[in-house]
C-alpha cells in the first residue's frame, strides 16, 4: 500500500519538474519572459525564507528571526555561504541553551 | 577566456566541473542531512519500513512533501489526498524548472531531463546564482555534480535515520532546523549586494507569501504565488542579460 503512495507521490512530483524541459526547448521567450524566469530564483529565495524563519522554533518565532538576521550580517560581510550557516546553526544553539 | 583555460585539456575541464559541483553542493549537503536523519526517524516510527522510506527518498526527492506524507500516514489520511497534498506542496518546482531550464539553453535535452528531476527549493536556487557555468563548457557536468550531491546525502540520510534511530543529539539537531533558511539567506544576500533592486523582488515575494497564508491558502500555494507574482516585478527591475554563446 505504500509502495504505491510513494510512486504517486513520485509522479505529481516529476511531472511539474521535467516538463518546462520539453516545452523551453522549443519556444523561444520574448525578453519580458526572460526577465521575469531570470527574477524567480530572488523571488523564491525571498518566499522560502519568510515566514519559514519564524517555524525554527514555533514556539519562539523570534528566534529564526535572529539567527537569520545574523546570516544576513554574516553574508553581508563576505563570509563563506558555509559559514553564514554555520553562524545561524551557533546562534540557535546558544539561544536555546 | 584566460589563455590557461585553452590549453586545459577536456578531462581536465570535466573533473574541475565535478570538483567545483560537489564544492557548491556541500552547504546543502549540511542543511539536508540532520531533515533526513530526522525524516528516517519519523518515519520509521510511524511503520515505515527502511526500505519503504528510502524508496521514497529515492523516488520523491523532497523534503516537505516527504515529512508532510509521513505525517499524513500517522495521522491515517487516504493515499489519494496524500498525493494531491504532495503535487500542491511540489508544484512551485515546475515555476522553478522553467527558470532553471530557460538558462540551459547549451545543455542537451538528454541531459536537462535527469537535471531537471533533481530540482529542489536548495538545488535551485544554488544552481540559479551559479549561471556563469551554464555557458561554460561541460556546464552540465557542474549541475549534475552539485544536484548528486545534494540528492545523495538525502538519500544516505534518510536511511541512516531509519537504521540508526535518533543518534543526533535532540538540541543540535534543533539547531540545525535554521541551516536551509540560512543558506537561502546566504544565496541572496551577495545577489543584493550586486544589484539593491533584487531585495525588492525578495521582500516582495516574502510579504505575498505571508498575506496568502494569512488568508489561509495553504503553503505550497502561498509559495508558487509569491514568487511567480514577484518574480513579475522582475520584468521591470532586472536589465536584460548579454547573451554570449
Amino acid at each position: 500500500m505504500i509502495i504505491w503512495m510513494v510512486i504517486g507521490m513520485a509522479v505529481v512530483t516529476a511531472v511539474p519538474r521535467f516538463l518546462p524541459a520539453l516545452i523551453v526547448g522549443f519556444v523561444t521567450f520574448p525578453k519580458w519572459v526572460d526577465r521575469w524566469l531570470n527574477a524567480i530564483p530572488y523571488a523564491a529565495l525571498g518566499a522560502l525564507i519568510f515566514p519559514g524563519i519564524m517555524s525554527v522554533k514555533p514556539d519562539a518565532p523570534q528566534i529564526g528571526v535572529i539567527a537569520g538576521l545574523v546570516g544576513i550580517l554574516l553574508a553581508w560581510l563576505n563570509v563563506h555561504i558555509i559559514f553564514v550557516v554555520l553562524g545561524a546553526i551557533t546562534s540557535v544553539f546558544l539561544m536555546t541553551l | 577566456m584566460e589563455p590557461q583555460a585553452i590549453r586545459t585539456t577536456a578531462s581536465s575541464t570535466r573533473i574541475h566541473m565535478i570538483r567545483k559541483g560537489m564544492i557548491a553542493g556541500f552547504p546543502i549537503m549540511l542543511g539536508y542531512l540532520p531533515i533526513a536523519l530526522t525524516y528516517g526517524v519519523l518515519a520509521s516510527r510511524t511503520g515505515m519500513t527502511n526500505l519503504e522510506l528510502t524508496l521514497m527518498s529515492v523516488l520523491v526527492f523532497a523534503g516537505a512533501a516527504q515529512f508532510l506524507a509521513v505525517g499524513m500516514v500517522a495521522a491515517g489520511t487516504g493515499m489519494i489526498e496524500i498525493i494531491i497534498a504532495t503535487f500542491v506542496l511540489n508544484f512551485r518546482h515546475f515555476v522553478m524548472s522553467l527558470s532553471f531550464v530557460n538558462r540551459l539553453k547549451g545543455v542537451a535535452l538528454k541531459a536537462k531531463l535527469p537535471l531537471s528531476l533533481g530540482l529542489t527549493d536548495e538545488t535551485f536556487t544554488m544552481s540559479a546564482l551559479y549561471k556563469d557555468e551554464a555557458r561554460e563548457k561541460y556546464g552540465g557536468f557542474f549541475y549534475a555534480s552539485l544536484i548528486l550531491t545534494a540528492y545523495l546525502s538525502w538519500v544516505g540520510g534518510s536511511y541512516l535515520g531509519g537504521v540508526l534511530g535518533d543518534v543526533m543529539p535532540a538540541r543540535l539537531s534543533d539547531s540545525m532546523g535554521v541551516a536551509l533558511y540560512a543558506m537561502f539567506i546566504g544565496l541572496l544576500i551577495p545577489s543584493v549586494k550586486k544589484n539593491f533592486k533584487i531585495a525588492g523582488i525578495a521582500v516582495l515575494a516574502m510579504l505575498i507569501n505571508f498575506i496568502c497564508q494569512t488568508w489561509g491558502m495553504t503553503q505550497g500555494w502561498a509559495i508558487v504565488m509569491g514568487t511567480v507574482l514577484a518574480g513579475f516585478s522582475g520584468v521591470w527591475i532586472l536589465e536584460d542579460e548579454e547573451v554570449t554563446e
